[in-house]
């Protein structure tokens, strides 16, 4: 396997606070990564430079041997990063379709008029959301709103999907229906990396674990063995509990 | 779908060339209201081209329309008449540019009070020039132009403004400006060049903003940095895209025109307490309609929909 996303020395400071302090690691072709830690841990930070939403105060991002870090958001999805936000990010004077076509008209495919409606609600139907295609964004529950921002981050057709807490406040049911959906996409050769506090998604869909703890990254490994290393175990239960 | 569409055309063709043939009935005062008009329609679109989607409030509507006013007062003697417009043209889309590459960074307030600042500055700075190197203020405008040719250059203008603002509404383009005005961290997370698709769309609006400046210089004969460069033209741009709807393509001229007749009548009749009736309806309408009337309307229209299915026995239970 090849790497296709390779982080070296990745920093970002935010005036005196170092939130991302020179964090290395690579997501090779086709896994599914998780990035771990506590609260405020700088996973998010990570995602975000990422994506190209902030840029880092120091060190590299390549994706497939090419330099992204420091490119701006629409260069970076151009190149095949898509992403998902924290708190959903819908746009909510769009229709449900609408918000997909957004990607697929401006992503690399540059799909416009039939042949973009198509594509949407087939992506909107991957997701269980094809039903309400023309009903405004803003209509939307909590959850439908997740499903048609995962929906548009599909139809880029990325190569690297970034997922940022994309499971939490499912319940049960959905929450099983999340963790298909997901795995779904290893088939399809899309390679994730997710941030995500749901242990039992972690276990089952991820190959590998990456932690970090106040912005350092603390354990790195198939996902039983980052999950039971002392550092690890330490950062979430504190000392005492080792 | 393309039978309903080339109805709308045909209709559009069918107004613009009956309003072309308005200067032979109307009278000269008619056709004086029917330029206003027509000037006003023609900024509050082009105003709504670019700061209905985006959400980009300006009011830099009067930099611009002085911009072209001046332009052709000051080369009124030196050049002929078409050369002037494409001149003015040229200069509101070089300021617009230089302006949108330094500002559209800001977002929300600061953009509106730097616009407002950008008009001020613009009309201290001609006022400075004026001053200090032509040693006069004023300048006079003339040309020979006709009422009737002004109508005709306003209705073209017009018509040009609407078949842009109809393309963009159905193009890539205009969905990128939507979603530029929802979210733009989503919009980058899209592939659009945020900075670009801003830029292009302010550029265009305000040349077309520049070119009604140019148009109707030579109705004035006299100009000066005041009464080029007054804020008024700002705010009403402003309140008539907001009054019809800055999201719909016919949402501005149906602010435009019953707005534009209220404030002709409310000037006419009430010259002292112009000013002070303008502020009161710019708070209503802010307050009543803040997502104009053609949206209002179109709400209403649902709930009473709704209510009537409800009401009708067997369909609520």
């Amino acid at each position: 396997m090849t790497d296709l996303l390779t982080i070296s020395g990745l920093t970002r400071r935010f005036g005196g606070l170092t939130a991302v302090d020179a964090v290395s690691f690579s997501v090779n072709r086709g896994e599914v990564v998780a990035l771990l830690g506590p609260n405020g841990s700088g996973k998010t930070t990570v995602l975000n430079m990422i994506s190209g939403h902030l840029p880092p105060s120091g060190g590299t991002i390549a994706l497939s041997d090419e330099m992204i870090s420091g490119l701006s958001p629409n260069r970076i999805a151009l190149k095949g990063v898509a992403r998902t936000f924290q708190l959903v990010r819908g746009l909510p004077s769009l229709t449900v379709a609408e918000n997909v076509i957004a990607s697929l008209a401006f992503g690399h495919r540059k799909l416009w008029g039939a042949a973009a409606r198509t594509e949407a609600l087939a992506r909107l139907e991957e997701v269980g959301l094809a039903h309400r295609a023309d009903q405004s964004a803003q209509d939307l529950t909590y959850i439908d709103q997740k499903r048609m921002e995962l929906a548009r981050a599909l139809a880029a057709e990325p190569e690297l999907l970034l997922l940022d807490e994309w499971l939490a406040g499912l319940n049960p049911t959905e929450l099983r229906t999340g963790i298909e959906l997901i795995q779904s996409l290893k088939g399809r050769g899309i390679t994730v990396l997710l941030v995500e506090h749901v242990m039992d998604a972690v276990r089952a869909l991820c190959d590998r674990c990456v932690v970090m703890n106040a912005g350092r990254k603390i354990a790195d490994g198939p996902t039983e063995k980052a999950l039971s290393h002392p550092d690890v175990v330490t950062a979430y239960l504190g000392g005492g509990h080792a | 779908m393309k039978s309903v569409l080339s109805l709308q055309v045909a209709l559009f063709v069918v107004i613009v060339a009956a309003l072309a043939f308005l200067p032979v009935f109307a009278s000269p005062y008619g056709l004086t209201l029917m330029i206003g008009m027509l000037g006003y329609v023609t900024l509050a679109t082009a105003w709504a081209l670019f700061s209905g989607p985006t959400r980009y409030v300006s009011l830099a509507t009067v930099a611009f329309f002085g911009i072209g006013a001046y332009t052709v007062a000051v080369f009124s003697e030196s050049m002929a008449y078409p050369l002037l417009l494409l001149v003015s043209a040229a200069i509101g889309l070089l300021v617009a540019s230089v302006v949108g590459f330094a500002t559209l960074r800001l977002a929300g307030v600061y953009f509106v009070i730097f616009t407002f600042g950008l008009a001020e500055l613009i009309r201290q700075l001609v006022t400075w020039y004026e001053v200090n190197m032509t040693g006069t203020l004023g300048r006079y405008i003339f040309l020979p132009v006709t009422p009737e040719g002004i109508y005709w250059q306003l209705l073209g203008l017009a018509a040009i403004t609407f078949a842009i603002s109809w393309g963009v509404g159905r193009s890539r383009i205009g969905l990128a400006l939507k979603v530029i005005g929802d979210d733009e961290v989503v919009a980058a997370h899209c592939g659009i060049n945020v900075a670009r698709v801003k830029l292009a769309l302010f550029a265009v609006s305000s040349t077309i903003i520049t070119l009604v400046g140019a148009i109707q210089a030579p109705r004035w004969t006299y100009v000066e940095p005041v009464i080029a460069f007054n804020p008024t033209v700002s705010f009403l741009t402003l309140i008539m895209a907001l009054l019809g709807g800055a999201n719909r393509l016919t949402g501005p001229l149906l602010g435009a025109v019953p707005l534009f007749l209220l404030f002709e009548w409310l000037s006419a009749n009430f010259p002292n307490h112009y000013s002070i009736i303008l502020g009161l309806l710019f708070i209503a309408i802010v307050f009543i309609l803040p997502r104009g009337v053609l949206a209002f309307a179109e709400e209403n229209w649902k709930r009473w929909r709704r209510h009537e299915v409800k009401t009708v026995p067997g369909v609520a239970e």
